[in-house]
């Protein structure tokens, strides 16, 4: 058995254009993924518009530099993540399949050493 | 005797690498510490079966010498707790010393799709195959470093990301089957026409990709695919011999001398597209049914166009791949004209898949040619020259240049 982190990675200006009714849907196939999945979850959780994001980058000397926003300039930013313990990868990839993301897609990587 | 026995281990090597290494894999639960152990078989054989003579089954002989050294090997390093995931229920022989083929899963392991396709290419000649990096990457004309590096990092991303040494679930094997054959194909025209270099083919790659094909076929009885993959390899390896002439100049299927077309090749693949026929029909087969009807043209004037513009209709239908558009405009101009082929070649010009792809100028020059605009034609030549890579092509269309029209 091995940990993965599922990251969710959706466009937000796709989100702001569909508006809250899309969004409460969303929040509904996210219960229904946990439910059905949940001997399979570790964790998981929706994080903040990337708006909200501060990013720290060491600055050479010791010290450090915080900017605002993320860390990467992309359309698609990380929304939310799951964090699941499958046999192998194959059987990540099968519940990662299932996590809801309507306006992008997700990222699977294995947890190293363990987890 | 020292040469029989070389000749024995290195027939062994080729037949037998891909059962040894996918046996003894199971076992060390790691790739490479099972390449280690396959190599090591195969350098102790050259020491016993000199003394000791040919075992009657080299392979299940290597299978019990590497499978036993894996064993050792885990047991002294417990790599299994640090490397893993490729571990399986311990064989493995049955009472008979009869091993379980495990090639597919091996298989199925390097054409994983979480790997990049030419990760799955150099991993499936690596590990399948058992080339060396540096006969991997002379193949495709890249630094034996770099092939080197690819390969390490693939085999990383197996064990550090889970992908499993077992053959995927049955919803799932329809699509894995797809990347299987994939690969096997690419390796195949890899060698059937070089992207570049001095000479049109790479003999030794295409063969491994027939081989490839014969075995995957073998290991996927049910696959309709995997018997038409190999029927379509046959086929176009049967008409090898007659796309170079004596003076290794590049010969145009319409001006091939027919009678060198390999027989007996046309006879197996004539055989297996109408095996193939017997599933419901995907792209490896209607590739095959064409290169069926040409197999079947006893001259190029026999050859029956609208039979092939109609597999080209499904096969597009079922494939929209811009080169497989491209094809179909070369049949069509043998059913309409090249006037009206020019006309639909048009529309595909401006797909930016094919702006850079040699094939696009030179079939648009031999429609201008056959139609007599050969000023435009010339253009057309010129283009394709500037985009060929590969030293023969390149000289034919010079050739057809420095001919006139």
């Amino acid at each position: 058995m091995g940990k993965y982190l599922v990251m969710i990675y959706d466009d937000e200006a796709k989100w702001a254009a569909a508006g809250p009714p899309a969004e409460q849907a969303n929040h509904l196939r996210h219960q229904e993924f946990a439910a059905a999945n949940s001997a399979a979850l570790r964790g998981g959780a929706q994080l903040g518009e990337s708006s909200t994001a501060t990013s720290i980058r060491r600055d050479g000397n010791g010290g450090f530099v915080v900017t605002d926003g993320t860390f990467a300039e992309t359309k698609e930013v990380m929304g939310g993540y799951y964090l699941i313990e499958a046999a192998d990868l194959d059987e990540a990839l099968e519940i990662a399949k299932q996590v809801p993301s309507p306006m992008g897609g997700v990222e699977v990587r294995p947890i190293v050493n363990g987890g | 005797m020292a040469d029989t026995v070389a000749e024995a281990v290195a027939k062994a090597h080729e037949r037998e690498w891909a059962f040894v290494l996918a046996a003894t894999a199971r076992v060390a639960a790691d790739l490479d510490l099972a390449e280690d152990c396959v190599q090591d078989a195969y350098a102790k054989a050259l020491v016993h079966w000199r003394d000791q003579g040919v075992p009657a089954r080299p392979g299940a002989w290597l299978t019990t010498v590497a499978t036993r050294r894996a064993l050792e090997q885990r047991r002294h390093a417990d790599v299994v707790r640090r490397k893993l995931p490729l571990l399986m229920p311990d064989p493995v022989e049955d009472s008979d010393g009869v091993f379980p083929d495990d090639r597919l899963r091996l298989v199925f392991t390097c054409c994983h799709p979480a790997l990049a396709q030419e990760a799955q290419i150099a991993l499936t000649l690596r590990l399948v195959c058992g080339l060396s990096s540096a006969e991997i990457a002379k193949a495709f004309l890249v630094k034996e470093a770099t092939m080197q590096a690819r390969i390490t990092r693939a085999k990383h991303k197996i064990s550090r990301s889970g992908i499993p040494y077992r053959i995927p679930r049955p919803a799932d094997l329809p699509e894995r089957i797809d990347t299987v054959l994939d690969v096997v194909h690419l390796v195949y025209t890899a060698g059937h026409t070089a992207a570049d270099g001095d000479e049109l083919a790479r003999p030794d790659l295409a063969r491994r990709g027939l081989d490839l094909a014969r075995m995957v076929r073998l290991l996927l009885p049910d696959s309709g695919e995997a018997t038409a993959l190999l029927a379509l390899l046959l086929l176009t390896q049967a008409r090898q011999a007659a796309r170079v002439d004596a003076a290794g100049q590049l010969v145009l299927m319409e001006d091939q001398d027919r009678a060198v077309w390999d027989r007996e090749l046309i006879a197996e693949g004539l055989t297996l597209v109408h095996e193939a026929l017997g599933w419901p029909v995907g792209r490896f087969g209607l590739m095959a049914a064409i290169a069926a009807v040409h197999a079947e043209a006893e001259r190029w004037e026999d050859t029956d166009w609208p039979e092939i513009l109609g597999l080209y209709d499904l096969l597009l239908a079922c494939w929209p791949s811009p080169v497989i558009a491209l094809n179909r405009v070369v049949a069509l101009s043998y059913v309409d004209g090249p006037q009206a082929a020019l006309r639909v070649l048009r529309s595909l010009a401006d797909d930016p898949a094919l702006a850079t792809y040699p094939y696009l100028a030179s079939t648009r020059a031999e429609l201008l040619r056959r139609t007599g605009n050969w000023t435009e034609a010339v253009a057309a030549y010129e283009e394709a020259l500037a985009f060929t890579s590969n030293a023969v092509e390149a000289e034919f269309l010079q050739r057809r240049l420095t001919r006139g029209a």
